[in-house]
């Protein structure tokens, strides 16, 4: 499954005229063993590719690990010292945990958006300019600002307080402020932790269609408790469960695929008997 | 005391409550809001009582005892410009000082910059500094910071000799050796408030700017220090209140020299340390005069703390939010 | 496609590069605070270095035992025995009036009435005394008290200590009971205990670490200040022999001997410099055996 792809050969093929199997496919390949938590092993066996301009989503039982998961894609676990995942996860080719990797460039190229909207106590206009000065961006920042927040849904509701506090927004404005600050450095994937967890069902709505729009231009991975959610806005749905046989609480991939094929004809009877108990 | 529900010795229970129980309830609660009520009283006991005290002297010499600077009892001739100038001049410094370290300190302790144990260690060591009295920082100072100090002190004013904080040379207690202990005292102070202030932080807050791919310092400076400004902010306010009170070790350390000079080597005074350094040997009339230069210092003090206080409550409820 | 593909195209550059400025800068930050801890840990272990170097060697019998010696006694005989017991005495003064007074303020402030009026102006009070400057306290007591008796007196250096131990117990006092699990609370109060009976058997038995810690950081801070005493007891080359004469302690005893110009009365000074920082070392170290034991 490990497609560790040298980037010379990447280089090679390109120039011939090849498109590298993984640059068609996949922008993420996440071959996790096994992802401790000091002694507790919280995930095991979970392989997974995020195909490239498509949307996966992540489902499962809470405790899955589904979350974990996803903030290992591009580094967040670090932020936890006792996090220890074995296995390799590539990104377009490289180890992202390799040592001579810096996770800080990970998380520059895979951008975040979490459970809870979390913009920066500054105004609406410097949360999504963060990153751009983060980056040095030579181009014009007011103009990307704007075509981040047009991109997100926003501008119309904030084209003219752009200077007002970005914690002064609705609930499910902040959580658009928060897409537009991670989508103006342009990310080649989009991870999603739950984004409409703390939402009312109509912002819920307005950041399920703008997740369908970003798909265009992204690489979107998305965790979601929401069974209906992934329904409307994967293409493909990874379905995780846990195992308490060995007294731990190990989550674990159960399957992939694509997604209606997923919820209609479900491979494995652990799948079966999940989607069967939550739309009974 | 006893239950409510208790055995009568006949196998009965009963359920009243009896008068006793509720003459102790009423007692003890009267005792507690006694206590507490105490606590407002002794303010205004101790500002009336130093104020009484002070009256005369007040009368006597008015406002201008704020704008002379000579302190000399048997002219009868008081003014504490020069000590409110020592006062402001000395807490600023070390302010400065404290605020740099307490703030860096508090960031290292608190951005897993260190592993657990060792932060704690490094807390500890901060927290310990705190409970060494006054007058022993003050003995330190004398044989063990001054001596230190002094080749320092020779070589910069005889370099920079010409920069106004430079101009004098040490001649043994003045300004740089009370200052530097100064910022010794109020360092935990700062850094403890500043660490709270870090850890107040949520942590989606710290996940969206790691998130962005910030490096520590970037995300340090970027995003954590203008969260934490108004909680820093006020440990500088309380720090500095802190310092304008300090006594012993600047009646120790300052060289209680009746000028105003920029010099950071040249001899100085604080108002605390006037008080503690001509009480013992004042007579009455001076005493009153030291009691007006002690409401002085109360006013400054209560000014400064009431601001903290409140800047403090201020920044909790923001950050919280 | 939107230039934001085209822009990405690339398979970017994730490995680590330590030469440039980002990875520079962070690095140059983290050893600055390496840097501030370090010089800010150096204090410590300088005056504490000093203390057993230069006060360690006087510990003696006699130390506990012997007067101070007066003015022009060089032979380097003396002890600090009247300054130990006046510390202790003074301490203890202050200890029963503020301790009483500060638990009780504080069951007001965290339980029986935490939102009145008395509680919210006795917390903004006592918060703004905890950074009142020792010494005003003595100025106060000297202007209450010493001027009414006509005396310097432990008495009196004990209420000056009171006055600063107060805030901190009141106010970490209230932390405690505050910290007191509600549904214990409601146990009691289920169980038909009257208010006073709540806080006697079920809130202050959980609440009491936390109070004692409050306690003794209060005493380990009375212990060390010296700057009320110097208004309030004064000090004595003598033993005590009732509450209501001038008072010796350890830190008037550092303070007058630290300027003094024989040997012997500055070595004596680095002693009691030695004695009462373990005194305060012990009430301090106690705090946070007593604290961690909180739930």
């Amino acid at each position: 499954m490990t497609m560790t792809i040298d980037p010379q050969a990447t280089e090679l093929m390109k120039n011939a005229g090849i498109t590298p199997r993984s640059e068609l496919v996949a922008a993420i390949e996440a071959d996790v063993n096994k992802i401790y938590y000091g002694d507790f092993l919280a995930v095991r066996d979970s392989h997974i590719a995020i195909e490239k301009g498509k949307i996966t989503g992540f489902i499962g039982p809470s405790g899955c690990g589904k979350s974990t998961v996803l903030r290992s894609l591009n580094r967040m676990n670090d932020l936890i010292p006792i996090f220890r995942l074995e296995g390799s996860v590539t990104f377009l080719g490289q180890d992202i945990y390799a040592p001579n990797i810096d996770p800080v460039l990970v998380r520059r190229n895979i951008g975040m958006v979490f459970q809870q909207p979390n913009p920066f106590s500054m105004s609406i206009f410097e949360n999504v300019a963060f990153g751009l000065r983060l980056n040095r961006y030579k181009g014009n920042v007011a103009d990307k600002v704007e075509q981040s927040l047009r991109r997100a849904g926003l501008w119309e509701e904030v084209k003219d307080k752009l200077k007002q506090n970005g914690l002064s927004l609705s609930g499910g404005q902040q959580q658009r402020l928060c897409i537009a600050r991670a989508i103006a450095t342009d990310p080649t994937v989009l991870l999603m932790d739950e984004p409409c967890s703390a939402l009312d069902p109509i912002a819920t709505r307005v950041v399920e269609e703008l997740m369908l729009e970003l798909k265009e231009d992204y690489t979107v991975a998305i965790v979601t408790h929401n069974m209906q959610q992934a329904q409307r806005v994967a293409d493909t749905t990874a379905f995780f469960s846990v195992d308490i046989s060995k007294g731990g609480r190990t989550g674990f991939l159960v399957e992939t695929g694509p997604t209606k094929e997923l919820f209609s004809n479900p491979k494995q009877e652990l799948t079966r008997n999940y989607l069967a108990g939550e739309f009974s | 005391m006893t239950m409510i529900n208790f055995d009568t010795g006949d196998g009965t229970v009963t359920h009243g409550i009896r008068a006793s129980e509720r003459i102790s309830d009423r007692l003890f609660r009267a005792a507690c809001y006694t206590a507490a009520a105490g606590v407002i009283l002794l303010l205004v006991y101790i500002a009336f009582q130093i104020g009484v005290k002070a009256l005369p002297a007040m009368q006597d010499y008015g406002f201008s005892f704020f704008t002379t600077q000579t302190w000399n009892a048997q002219k009868q001739e008081f003014g504490i410009l020069a000590e409110i100038w020592g006062t402001l001049y000395s807490s600023l410094l070390a302010l400065v000082i404290a605020g740099v370290f307490g703030v860096s300190v508090a960031i290292f302790l608190t951005q897993d910059y260190l592993p657990r144990w060792l932060a704690q260690i490094f807390r500890t060591i901060v927290e310990l500094l705190a409970a060494i009295p006054s007058v022993v920082l003050g003995l330190w100072g004398i044989y063990v910071l001054i001596p230190v100090l002094r080749p320092i002190a020779d070589f910069l004013h005889d370099t920079f000799g010409f920069l106004g904080i430079f101009s004098t040379a040490l001649p043994g207690p003045g300004l740089a050796p009370a200052v530097i202990v100064l910022a010794i005292m109020v360092l935990p102070t700062v850094a403890a408030i500043s660490q709270d202030a870090f850890q107040l932080i949520p942590g989606k807050v710290k996940e969206a700017a790691y998130g962005m791919g910030t490096t520590r310092r970037e995300a340090i400076f970027k995003v954590f220090l203008p969260t934490a400004s108004s909680g820093i902010f006020a440990s500088l306010v309380l720090g500095f209140g802190r310092a304008l009170g300090e006594t012993m070790a600047l009646a120790m350390l300052i060289g209680n020299s009746n000028q105003i000079s920029w010099s950071l080597f040249a001899p100085a005074n604080t108002l605390a340390a006037l008080l503690a350094s001509s009480w013992p040997e004042a007579g009455p009339i001076e005493q009153q005069a030291l009691l007006y230069a002690a409401v002085a210092l109360l006013g400054i003090t209560l000014l400064v703390n009431v601001a903290g206080v409140l800047i403090m409550a201020f920044s909790n409820k923001q950050q919280v939010s | 496609m939107s230039d934001a593909t085209a822009i990405r195209s690339g398979v970017p550059d994730l490995t680590r590069k330590p030469g440039e400025r980002r990875a520079l800068t962070d690095k140059a930050f983290t050893t600055f605070l390496w840097v501030m801890a370090v010089i800010a840990s150096v204090p410590l272990f300088s005056v504490l270095y000093m203390l057993i170097a230069k006060g360690g060697g006087k510990i003696s019998l006699s130390l506990f035992t012997e007067l101070p010696p007066a003015g022009f006694a060089l032979d380097g005989s003396g002890g600090i025995g009247n300054a130990i017991i006046g510390t202790l005495v003074m301490v203890g003064i202050a200890s029963l009036i503020s301790i009483p007074v500060g638990v009780l303020g504080g069951l007001v402030l965290g339980l029986i009435a935490p939102d009145s009026i008395l509680a919210k102006t006795t917390r903004f009070i006592a918060k703004m005394l905890t950074g009142f400057p020792s010494i005003l306290a003595g100025v106060f007591v000297y202007a209450a008290l010493v001027i009414v008796m006509k005396t310097y007196s432990a008495v009196a250096g004990g209420i000056g200590l009171s006055v600063l131990m107060l805030p901190t117990i009141i106010l970490t006092a209230e932390q405690a009971v505050r910290m007191v699990p509600q549904r214990m609370k409601d146990a009691a109060i289920g169980m038909g205990c009257t208010p006073t009976q709540t806080i006697w058997k079920v809130v202050l038995p959980t609440a009491i670490p936390g109070i004692l810690t409050g306690i003794m950081l209060a005493v380990a801070g009375a212990a060390g200040e010296s700057a009320p005493l110097l208004f309030t007891a004064l000090f004595s080359y003598y033993w005590m022999s009732s509450l209501f004469e001038p008072t010796a302690s350890l830190s008037i005893l550092i303070f007058n001997f630290s300027s003094m110009p024989f040997e012997a009365q500055i070595e004596l000074a680095w002693t009691a410099s030695l004695i009462l920082v373990l005194i305060v070392l012990i009430f301090n170290i106690l705090s946070r055996i007593v604290g961690r034991k909180r739930v």
